[in-house]
């Protein structure tokens, strides 16, 4: 199996704060993993490693580039990891909120066209054709996660499992071969929760984009994931399919409390 | 009489007598100086009083009428201007009307009038290029004269060392306008707000105060005079026939900035703009380039300011420092607050505005300004949001419009 994603010894202190220690990990192409561990475990600092907003202390990120070659994206800015084919969404949404549903999705296509500022002003074929490209392959996005009927709306004034989805929506108009999800289940009811589950798989199987996700939501992890990484206090403590994941004593110990076998 | 009306009589009342108090020292006691004994002007403190408590209710009064007119407004939406504004049926004919008197305007008017509206229209042009920066992509600039000063001294000094004309430097001025947009903004991409503000503001002053500085270069404090008005293919014409040419090229110039703003605004780069305004790490992650979008706005904002300099250097005939202080800066900024940030309209309504209304205030002597800040003051109070708020036109999605392409 080839890999996307491969990350080697990432370290990241924040001051004193050792937030990610040492971690390894590694996502195949095409493949739903799972990054799961109790709060503050370094989960979404690992996001923000990866996708260049915070800069590792330590470590080395490589990732398979559209081009299939193998890149490494360390230091890299943010806007350039996402262009290099992997996407994201935020644990504490950040939807455009003064923008509109499909638009928040045009957005996601900025980084696939090219219109510059004449073509803006002087509204050639070229840019016309664009445009139009923009904004069928945003609807289609949007269609496909069933959120079309919010289609003019503003981001703002959807219910939150609606937000959650758009954000995925919005990642997913950046053309990713890996797609990050932070905590994509997050306030939702059980019943959206297993439309999110029907629509991570749909994604992965149609469009075949590696996911990534960190999720609480045991249930969800369980049913949807090939691969799962556990990690405490920055460092990783397992490693495994959901199966082995169950049984791992140092896993199960570290959730103490918290119910696995769900 | 019911309670909330006697609360705020209580705290009209309250005020008034804050203000007797405080003014006493000037309005009651006076110091005869040649009988060496005061006066008590007691009727002084009565006069105080009363005003202080009338003007307070009025204010009160409006206060509690805004709070309930916003309550109405946000359940019915738009206001009547802005409803105008995007109805075809309303907006064609005004434009069409707004535009017959943009044209006989010069013939109606007398030069002086020709010369203040040439004036306030080179405004509107600073007032949109402003807005490019600070409406759309959301970053204050306090120091957009100095692109201005680029302008107008690019006109100066190439007509005054190389005899260029006024249609060959328009171009150039703009251009120059973008290179310094570019050059100074790019230390201060990481910057924000206030702290952005700031920074702005200084570079604004470093090009004054070197064009001030530097006499070999700007001519000093002295400035530059006989810049030449615009030629009509090298007619003779008559000082109030190139005014009246100045005025149409202004006219323009202010629809074609018009035209531009309105095409960026529903283009890829201006929904980047609005993305970025709304959360720079999402636009980040969404493959934006922060640095690249940032530069653009000011770049382009910096364009119109090169190219209204240009137009400004025209006009006047005489350009020095002192024609690009940072009262400059605020003012442009003003017009674009008080007007409506990010709305065109608006920005034209507040540009004419605050540039007309000193100038018709002139009679008031030096109460002028007073007034003028005293209106600025009312219009941030009441109508926070500027004259004609910005209701961001997003693209409306019609179904069928689509042919599902499965990307
Ligand atoms: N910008 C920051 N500066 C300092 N410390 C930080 C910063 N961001 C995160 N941390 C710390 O790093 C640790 C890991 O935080 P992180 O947000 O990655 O946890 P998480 O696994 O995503 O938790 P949760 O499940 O609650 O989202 C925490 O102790 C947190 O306080
Ligand atoms: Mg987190």
């Amino acid at each position: 199996m080839t890999s996307i994603l491969d990350v080697k010894n990432l370290t990241l202190d924040f001051g004193g704060l050792r937030a990610i220690d040492h971690l390894n990990l590694t996502v195949n192409k095409g493949e739903i993993a799972a990054l799961i561990g109790p709060n503050g475990a370094g989960k979404t600092s690992f996001f923000n490693c990866i996708t260049g907003i915070y800069k590792p202390t330590a470590g080395e990120i490589f990732l398979t580039c559209r081009n299939g070659e193998k890149e490494r994206i360390n230091g890299l800015k943010p806007n350039l990891v996402t262009r290099k084919g992997m996407a994201r969404t935020f644990q504490n949404i950040r939807l455009f909120s003064s923008m509109t549903v499909l638009e928040n999705v045009m957005i996601g296509c900025h980084s696939i066209t090219h219109a510059g500022i004449l073509g803006a002003v002087f509204k050639d074929a070229a840019t016309r054709k664009e445009e139009k490209y923009i904004v069928d392959k945003s609807y289609s996005i949007l269609k496909t996660l069933e959120l079309e009927r919010f289609v003019n709306e503003l981001a703002v004034n959807l219910p939150y499992g609606a937000q959650r989805l758009l954000e995925i929506a919005r990642a997913m108009a950046t053309d990713p071969q890996l797609l990050l999800l932070d905590e994509p289940a997050a306030g939702m009811n059980p019943t959206e929760t297993r439309r999110l589950d029907d629509m991570i798989l749909k994604i992965r199987d149609e469009k075949g984009i590696a996911i990534l996700l960190i999720e609480h939501d045991m249930k969800l992890v369980m049913r949807i994931s090939e691969t799962i990484h556990v990690v405490d206090y920055g460092k990783k403590i397992g490693e495994g399919t959901p199966e082995e994941i169950r049984n791992h004593p140092v896993v199960i110990k570290a959730y103490l409390g918290e119910d696995i076998h769900a | 009489m019911n309670m909330p009306v006697l609360n705020e009589i209580k705290k009209s009342l309250i005020a008034a007598i804050w203000f007797m108090f405080l003014t006493f020292p000037i309005m009651v006691i006076k110091v005869n100086t040649i009988t060496r004994t005061i006066d008590w002007r007691w009727k002084n403190m009565m006069y105080t009083g009363i005003g202080a408590f009338f003007l307070s209710a009025v204010w009160r009064y409006m206060l509690r009428r805004k709070e309930k007119n916003q309550n109405a407004l946000e359940k019915e939406g738009l206001s009547i201007v802005q409803k105008i504004l995007q109805v075809k049926t309303f907006s064609i004919p005004a434009t069409v009307l707004l535009l017959i008197f943009a044209i006989v305007f010069p013939h109606l008017f007398s030069m002086h009038q020709t010369n203040i509206m040439i004036s306030a229209l080179i405004y509107v042009m600073l007032g949109l290029g402003l807005n490019i920066v600070v409406g759309l992509a959301g970053l204050l600039d306090l120091g957009y004269v100095a692109f201005f000063a680029v302008g107008a001294y690019a006109y100066a000094l190439l007509n005054l060392h190389f005899g260029l004309g006024f249609w060959t430097v328009l171009p150039v001025g703009g251009f120059l306008g973008a290179v310094f947009g570019i050059l100074l903004g790019y230390p201060v991409l990481r910057l924000r707000g206030d702290y952005l503000a700031i920074v702005t503001l200084g570079f604004g002053e470093i090009i004054r105060i070197i064009l001030e500085n530097w006499n070999e270069f700007s001519f000093g404090p002295a400035g530059i005079a006989n810049i030449p008005k615009p030629e009509l293919f090298g007619l003779d014409l008559s000082l109030s026939a190139k005014t009246i040419y100045l005025y149409y090229i202004i006219v323009l110039l202010v629809i074609f900035t018009v035209f531009v703003i309105n095409r960026l605004t529903d283009s890829r780069i201006g929904r980047a703009w609005i993305a970025l305004k709304d959360d720079e790490i999402a636009c980040q992650a969404m493959g934006i380039d922060k640095a690249k979008t940032k530069l653009r706005a000011f770049a382009l904002g910096a364009t119109w300011a090169g190219m209204g300099g240009v137009v400004f250097a025209a006009k006047t005939a005489f350009i020095n420092p002192a024609s690009f202080t940072i009262w400059e800066s605020v003012i442009i900024l003003c017009t674009v607050v008080a007007g409506g940030m990010g709305s065109i309209v608006g920005v034209i309504c507040g540009a004419l505005l605050l540039i007309l209304l000193p100038e018709y205030l002139r009679d008031f002597g030096q109460f002028r300004m007073i007034t003028f800040g005293a209106v600025l003051v009312l219009m941030m109070v009441f109508r926070p949001g500027g004259m004609i708020e910005n209701v961001r036109r997003t693209y409306q999605f019609k179904t069928g419009e689509t042919n599902d392409i499965h990307s």
